[in-house]
């Protein structure tokens, strides 16, 4: 059967027993799930506890800037199809928070584990991982992240002699540079709306060409490699060509191409992408994300933005004008204290919508917004904004902590 | 510039607009056309030539490599010194900054060429990397109000005897040499540290760079409400403990 057929060392038992209890106190305390703090202690107690809880799973890693929460949760439900699955499925996705979750799987065989970008050379070596799934990497917190072609640089060196299959996105010349020293990788043509930060090539620093879907480097000849599998409108496209409609609850998009990379996931451990593509339907809310809620008597829908290219995809799925908009942003640790970052979010796609603006940064918006030539107006609160708000279902979109101050204020 | 025509280059944005400073690029435009110019703005990517034509020439800041290669291309092209030479003016930020200098320590280690516009030379830093809001005194003779922004890099910079600090900081590094400048200016050239974009913070500023193309002493009025709050609210909050 699946799961841990070899018991834990009794140092290993001791790591996840004493891991627990410091997860319970942290709840009883009121500080969260406790998953990060319940980690941290299992990971002192045993460094070598992350690999140990893996080595009876196929695990599947998943990294990206942006969708890597939702695409988790996607290739899980379709690995549960084939059998048990254990993941981190609230986003607790450094070592700590990965330790936790494996911890509580005992009897899963599959382990579907989102990895924070920075951590994913080091995770993939501790855990052996059959597939690591690649979707994206653009500029995010810049003030305390490394940038953004570093990261690249520093997966391919990790992943470099990897066993692992990648699953890797062909539309991301900075996702191709680092997948391309594998051996084995399924390249996915699973789009990429921002292309601000791969128009100088990985490889030699030369000018990007870009014309239509297609990206090569004029200068040393590295280029979007062939798609084996494709987002195709609302259809994936799987390697013999056959066309697969996606039917996601899930909005936009981001999530399309999300449900592609996961039925390319799926198929490595012998999904058909029928099957895996039908259970992604169930995924209803990813950690309150896309949720709709009712509050003050207004339909609200909860949409979660981080950085640019989260906002640009976010743009593309909402309802059109004259559906409200509140927008909130916050600049916390999480969020990264810089708020540079709103002048590289296109937000003339916003004109005709009626614009609200709250969060601890409104007035760094309302500037942004104003330069755009947009009519907003900036609340004090959530609950003037919805007040303010014209008849409609409002779509709401916050950054990291605003997200979460939202989440709050809802009941969500 | 001619009649009420303004040309405004952004230069090199596939390399040099990482940290939102093609935010100042769109608020000079606003400003201008608020006042009623027709802008002209172009954006130069770093495989085509310089036009030497602009009025107004804005560079952001960039990750070190793609710094090392615009330096390598500005220098090759010649547009940008050409352009100067004719009277534009220049505002570049971070990296941007570093490259009008005479050199910098690029990605690799080494010591680099600049363009010389600026008399500045910036070695790497051995400290922490300067993170974090700041507040300066702008040269007075500038007539500018009090600076605000937020900084991010490890280069030091050190002037030389023709340039003028842009700004004296009372909160955070600036250039980082300790001695409290921040930037650097020499007649129409500017250099600082500052992002925020500091155009959004500071439109003052865009509106000096304005004011320089244009040859005038003032310009209409405009409503600037959003950005004094932002101002007001930035500068309080670096004045209060975290």
């Amino acid at each position: 059967m699946a799961g841990n057929t070899e018991p834990l060392s009794p140092r290993a038992k001791l790591a996840v027993t004493a891991g627990k209890a410091a997860a319970a106190v942290s709840r009883a305390a009121g500080r969260g799930s406790g998953s990060v703090i319940g980690g941290k202690v299992a990971l002192r107690l045993d460094p070598d506890l992350l690999g140990a809880l893996a080595q009876h799973l196929d695990v599947v890693l998943v990294s990206a800037t942006n969708g890597k929460t939702t695409t988790t949760r996607l290739i899980a439900e379709a690995l549960r199809a084939s059998g048990p699955v254990v993941s981190n499925a609230l986003g607790a996705n450094m070592p700590a928070g990965i330790t936790s979750a494996l911890a509580g799987g005992s009897d899963a065989k599959y382990g579907v584990i989102e990895v924070d970008e920075k951590y994913l050379a080091g995770v993939a070596r501790d855990v052996t991982p059959k597939v690591i799934a690649l979707l994206n990497l653009s500029r995010d917190q810049l003030d305390r992240a490394a940038e953004t072609r570093m990261l690249a640089e520093k997966w391919r060196e990790g992943l470099q002699g990897s066993k692992a299959v990648i699953v890797a996105n062909c539309d991301d010349p900075l996702i191709v540079w680092s997948a391309s020293s594998s051996q084995n990788v399924v390249w996915v043509a699973a789009g990429q709306e921002w292309k601000d930060d791969a128009w100088s090539c990985p490889s030699c620093g030369g000018v990007m060409q870009r014309p239509g879907d297609d990206w090569f480097c004029g200068e040393c000849g590295f280029r979007r490699p062939a798609p084996t599998w494709a987002l195709s409108g609302d259809h994936v496209l799987d390697p013999h060509g056959s066309a697969w409609p996606i039917h996601l609850q899930l909005p936009g998009r981001a999530n399309k191409a999300n449900a592609a990379t996961s039925a390319a996931v799926a198929a490595v451990f012998g999904v058909p992408p029928q099957v895996a593509l039908e259970r992604m339907y169930q995924v209803q809310a990813v950690a309150g994300r896309y949720d709709v809620v009712t509050f003050q008597g207004r339909e609200l829908r909860l949409l979660l933005a981080k950085n640019p290219a989260g906002w640009l995809e976010t743009f593309s799925l909402i309802d059109p004008p004259p559906t409200p908009v509140i927008l909130s942003v916050n600049a916390r640790g999480a969020d990264g204290t810089d708020t540079s970052w709103l002048w590289d979010v296109d937000y003339p796609r916003l004109a005709g919508h009626p614009i609200f603006v709250i969060g601890d940064r409104k007035l760094d918006l309302a500037v942004r917004l104003e330069v755009a030539g947009l009519d907003f107006r900036v609340c004090e609160t959530l609950d003037e904004a919805v007040q303010l708000a014209p008849p409609g279902q409002i779509e709401l979109i916050a950054n990291y902590t605003a997200f979460q101050d939202v989440r709050r204020r809802v009941g969500n | 510039m001619s009649d009420n025509s303004l040309r405004l280059v952004w230069v090199y944005p596939d390399l040099l607009s990482t940290y939102g400073d093609q935010g100042n690029a769109l608020v000079v435009e606003r400003r201008a056309r608020q006042r009623g110019l027709d802008v002209q703005r172009v954006d130069v990517r770093s495989d085509q030539p310089i036009p030497t034509s602009g009025d107004i020439y804005l560079i952001g800041g960039g990750e070190d490599r793609p710094q090392r290669l615009a330096a390598e291309r500005l220098l090759r092209d010649g547009g940008l010194e050409r352009a100067v030479s004719n009277g534009a003016i220049v505002f570049s930020v971070c990296a941007g900054y570093q490259i009008l200098g005479k050199e910098f320590v690029n990605d690799q280690g080494q010591r680099q060429e600049g363009l010389g516009l600026l008399d500045v030379v910036t070695l790497r830093g051995e400290g922490e990397r300067c993170v974090g809001d700041v507040l300066a005194d702008i040269d007075p003779r500038l007539g500018l109000p009090q600076l605000t922004g937020f900084e991010n890099h490890q280069g030091v910079t050190h002037l030389g005897p023709t340039a003028k600090p842009f700004a004296r900081v009372t909160m955070g590094r600036g250039n980082g040499t300790g001695d409290g400048t921040e930037g650097a200016y020499n007649d129409t050239v500017f250099g600082t540290y500052m992002h925020g974009p500091v155009m959004a913070r500071n439109p003052q500023i865009a509106d000096l760079l304005l004011k320089l193309a244009l040859d005038v002493n003032a310009l209409p009025a405009i409503d600037d409400r959003w950005y004094e709050a932002l101002r007001a609210e930035r500068i309080a909050a670096a004045t209060q403990p975290a």
